[in-house]
């Protein structure tokens, strides 16, 4: 039997950077707030403080702050002729464990796509003609919003997380040491970059000499103490290393719990229930709008909390499982085209090259989660396609964060031995002498790609997974190639004795292989209610009371981690709630 | 849109009793911000084997642990540094029950291709269990000998067959599964925080100069491509 909650203005489904940026503006302005999420309270102070949280047993290979598959997976396959196989291990998700979702364990790199992300299908067409955009397999469409409408949500959400960076196009001023490709920003970053370590310099030092243009990558973890606008402090990041995969123990890495919920918790017209699975989205009879959602505590007793508003911000898959498990909107079909939710899934096409110097001390133990120096003359549409057989690129990077001695013990020179004393040797040489380029593509979606229920297997509740049928669409395999081949080039002129390049997509898509975290699309934003499934303020084109966030609005993905993204965009649909919606409750438009 | 400023919570209608519900439910912070008792990391118990307890078992593993890390010149074996009692821990706790897998049926045909990668339905400890039986049999079978009584050349000769998948040790084993779930197992306790009960006396994170559970480098950051010599410390608080 279900038990029913009373009715609240808005329920929030998942409390990470999504779910609590909305909460953050809705309860500002007024309206009351309930958040559930699946998992547990996590917080830094009872969970990570500096005398448990460098353990990289339990974080980095464990992976105690992830929510384990037997709780969420996926099942996949890469193409309609096969029966997907659900992911029983780890793999391309990682997701959260608990409220702050993946914001509280995430690396930190924190970026703007660039102006020409959100246009990918009419810029392409305008700078190389239709045939380029349109080779037969990329589905690819316009977001509905452009870089200049998000840049003030991008500039408030890079204030609320603190980010430290230089600018590299203030108005349209370029700026030196900055970013000369980013789109323009109202002003400078509000803390300044992270220090620039060993592996950063030799960077630093080759692309300059080959004419390329190096900076400091903007990260989350922030390099003085600051105090945001919602009056939360953070102190300095003490390059730990003990971060992608790892809570902060300082309050140096943002997060859901380091940025906002010291004042959202304290706000009387915000709750949160834990520990709580939402199943599904109600609708009402007249199935124009939603009444509220269902959702499973721990004890496997069902309840239901009504809302005026529903904001899924539940991640990526989870958002899409949720509206097919809900019947809201019409499924994808690969066939006819036809159906939205599920449509347009993508991922991040990684390519680059491991290195090993001889007689170097990258003393790779110190480093943050998302520290590097990055080039961005081979991201996007930053350079010349005409010539090539793809479009878009990767951001060209190298980290400054990988000392985990237990990952790191695989990463020897071509030819090492694995195990033995020759191992022994090995590792003793080049553990402090190792360093990687990490290319960090775009990916285009493809009209195959789908998102729906797997048939066969379910969760614990019994509510089917979600399927993912996907394999990397051609243009982003060619991609990889080329800037795996730059990367390689980059390496030599650092001066690295041994370089193996790699290239994932140059195999299958595996959700087992981790290339990378970032599944986007699935619930995309557009212009077209025939090609998306929501409109350019997430809502749903279903249902006008429904707002869906996070990476599942992206109609592609961009050469850069999604969160600043995910972050804009989920300010600029709680604006428009408070500020419009509420006194009229119909389609923005 | 009605405004409420607050929620009347806990009016919970149902059957279920209200309270709990309320125990997951928050309108403030926790009022016990200490850290989580549960959240101590525990120490590996030491003392009697709690799932490698038959003597050729473990006899069978430290033999393969120190073929893979050799007691030399660059510090101890793995059986010296501990990893034989870290994986013993390892395996009786939730690493070793699986519970992090999703372990539902069926088992597909084509599964592990499909995925790149092996997939289990099997615990670690179940495959452990499996593994070391089929090897010893295994060299028992074609050295008429214990796999921990060869010589080394012949225990390599078996690991480097295993490793490069050219031998099978029985129809039930994913051999070359097998063999990275110890190899990774090996490195993990020999790299491990020695909380774990391997890496004794922080030999692993000497040997590679890696300082271990350090969590400021605000002072040696600048001092980029030096040898910053430090020395390694631990979780474990000193006696
Ligand atoms: C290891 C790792 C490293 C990363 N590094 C970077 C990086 O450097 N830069 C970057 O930009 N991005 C990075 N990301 C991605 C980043 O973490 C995500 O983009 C971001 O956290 C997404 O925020 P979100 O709020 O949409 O989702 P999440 O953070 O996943 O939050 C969703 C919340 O919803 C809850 N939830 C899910 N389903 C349900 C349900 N059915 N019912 C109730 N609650 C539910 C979850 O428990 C979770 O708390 C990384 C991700 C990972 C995993
Ligand atoms: S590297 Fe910095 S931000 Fe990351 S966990 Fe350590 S102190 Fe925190």
């Amino acid at each position: 039997m279900v038990s029913k909650r009373p009715k609240a203005d808005v329920v929030v489904v998942g409390l990470g950077w999504s779910g609590s940026l909305m909460a953050e503006e809705l309860t500002r302005a007024g309206l009351n707030v309930v958040a559930i999420d699946r998992g547990p309270w996590i917080d830094t102070s009872t969970h990570t403080p500096p005398a448990v949280d460098p353990d990289e047993l339990r974080w980095g290979q464990r992976k105690e702050f992830l929510s384990p598959p037997r709780d969420n997976t996926v099942t996949f396959r890469n193409h309609a002729g096969q029966t997907a196989a659900p992911l029983r291990d780890y793999g391309i998700f990682e997701l959260g464990r608990g409220v702050g979702g993946a914001g509280f364990h995430w690396a930190g790199m924190a970026w703007r796509f660039s102006p020409w992300d959100f246009e990918v299908r009419s810029r392409t067409i305008e700078r190389y003609g239709r045939r380029k955009a349109e080779d037969g397999e990329m589905q690819l469409q316009d977001w509905g919003v452009t870089y200049d409408t998000l840049e003030p949500f991008y500039d408030q959400w890079e204030r609320i997380a603190g980010i430290s960076g230089k600018a590299g196009n203030i108005k349209g001023q370029i700026q030196p040491g900055g970013n000369p490709f980013e789109g323009p920003r109202a002003r400078d970053y509000p803390t300044p970059k992270l220090k620039t370590l060993r592996i950063m310099e030799l960077f630093n030092k080759a692309t300059t000499d080959m004419g390329l243009h190096p900076f400091t990558i903007p990260c989350a973890n922030i390099s003085e103490p600051y105090t945001n606008p919602l009056g939360v402090s953070m102190g300095a990041c003490t390059y730990c290393g003990f971060c992608l995969a790892y809570g902060c123990g300082n309050f140096s890495k943002s997060s859901p719990q380091a940025c906002i919920f010291p004042v959202l918790v304290r706000r009387p017209n915000f709750k949160v229930i834990t520990r709580s699975c939402v199943t599904k989205v109600n609708k009402s009879s007249d199935g124009k709008t939603v009444t509220g959602v269902t959702f499973i505590d721990e004890n496997g007793h069902e309840w239901e909390q009504p809302a005026d508003i529903v904001c899924l911000t539940a991640f990526q898959v989870d958002n899409v499982r949720i509206l097919l498990n809900s019947g809201v909107g019409k499924t994808y079909d690969p066939k006819s085209g036809e159906g939205t939710i599920g449509r347009n899934f993508s991922f991040q096409t990684v390519s680059g090259t491991d290195m090993w110097f001889e007689d170097e001390h990258i003393n790779p133990f110190i480093g943050t989660g998302g520290l590097g120096s990055q080039i961005d003359d081979y991201n996007g549409d930053n350079f010349d396609h005409s010539k090539l057989d793809f479009i878009g690129g990767a951001g060209i990077l190298t980290l400054a964060r990988d000392g985990a001695p237990i990952a790191k013990a695989a990463a020897l020179p071509e030819g090492s031995p694995r195990w033995g004393s020759g191992f022994k040797k090995a590792y003793a040489k080049y553990y402090r002498n190792y360093g990687t380029i990490f290319n960090q593509g775009c990916s285009m979606p493809t009209r195959s790609a789908t998102l729906d229920l797997d048939p066969t297997y379910r969760d614990k509740f019994g509510v089917p997974l979600l399927r993912l049928t996907y394999d990397y669409a051609q243009s982003d395999r060619n991609m990889a190639k080329f800037t795996m081949d730059r990367a390689v080039e980059i390496a030599r002129a650092m001066g690295a004795a041994h370089v193996t390049g790699f290239n994932f997509a140059d195999k299958a898509f595996s959700t087992a292989v981790i290339a990378s975290d970032h599944v986007i699309g699935g619930a995309v934003m557009g212009d077209d209610p025939a090609t998306s499934a929501v409109n350019p303020w997430l809502q749903s084109w279903d249902a006008h009371n429904l707002f869906v966030v996070g990476a599942s609005a992206f109609p592609n993905n961009a050469g850069y981690n999604p969160t600043g993204t995910v972050g804009a965009l989920a300010i600029r649909t709680a604006q428009a709630i408070h500020q419009t919606y509420v006194r009229n409750p119909a389609r923005l438009a | 849109m009605r405004r409420r400023e607050i929620l009347s919570l806990g009016v919970a209608v149902g059957a279920v009793p209200a309270a709990r519900l309320l125990a997951a439910e928050m309108d403030a912070f926790p009022h016990d911000m200490a850290l989580d008792p549960a959240f101590v990391p525990k120490p590996a118990p030491g003392g009697a084997p709690q799932v490698l307890t038959r003597d050729i078992d473990r006899r069978t593993i430290t033999a393969v642990f120190d073929r893979f890390i050799p007691g030399d010149e660059l510090g101890p074996s793995a059986s010296a540094a501990g990893c034989v009692e870290f994986l013993d821990a390892q395996l009786a706790g939730p690493f070793g029950q699986g519970a992090t897998l999703y372990r539902a049926g069926p088992k597909a045909v084509g599964e592990d291709a499909l995925m790149q990668k092996p997939q289990f339905i099997a615990t670690p400890r179940e495959r452990y269990e499996t593994g070391l039986r089929a090897l010893e049999a295994y060299a028992r079978r074609t050295h008429q000998g214990s796999f921990a009584d060869l010589k080394p050349e012949q225990q390599d000769a078996i690991l480097t067959g295993m490793e490069k998948g050219e031998i099978e040790l029985a129809p039930e084993v994913n051999t070359r599964a097998f063999f990275e779930l110890m190899l990774a197992n090996a490195r993990e306790g020999y790299f491990a925080d020695p909380l774990y009960g391997g890496n004794k006396d922080m030999a692993g994170w000497k040997m590679i100069g890696f300082p271990g559970a350090r969590y400021d480098y605000r002072l040696y950051a600048d001092r980029t491509g030096e040898d910053l010599g430090l020395e390694p410390v631990s979780l474990v608080p000193k006696a």
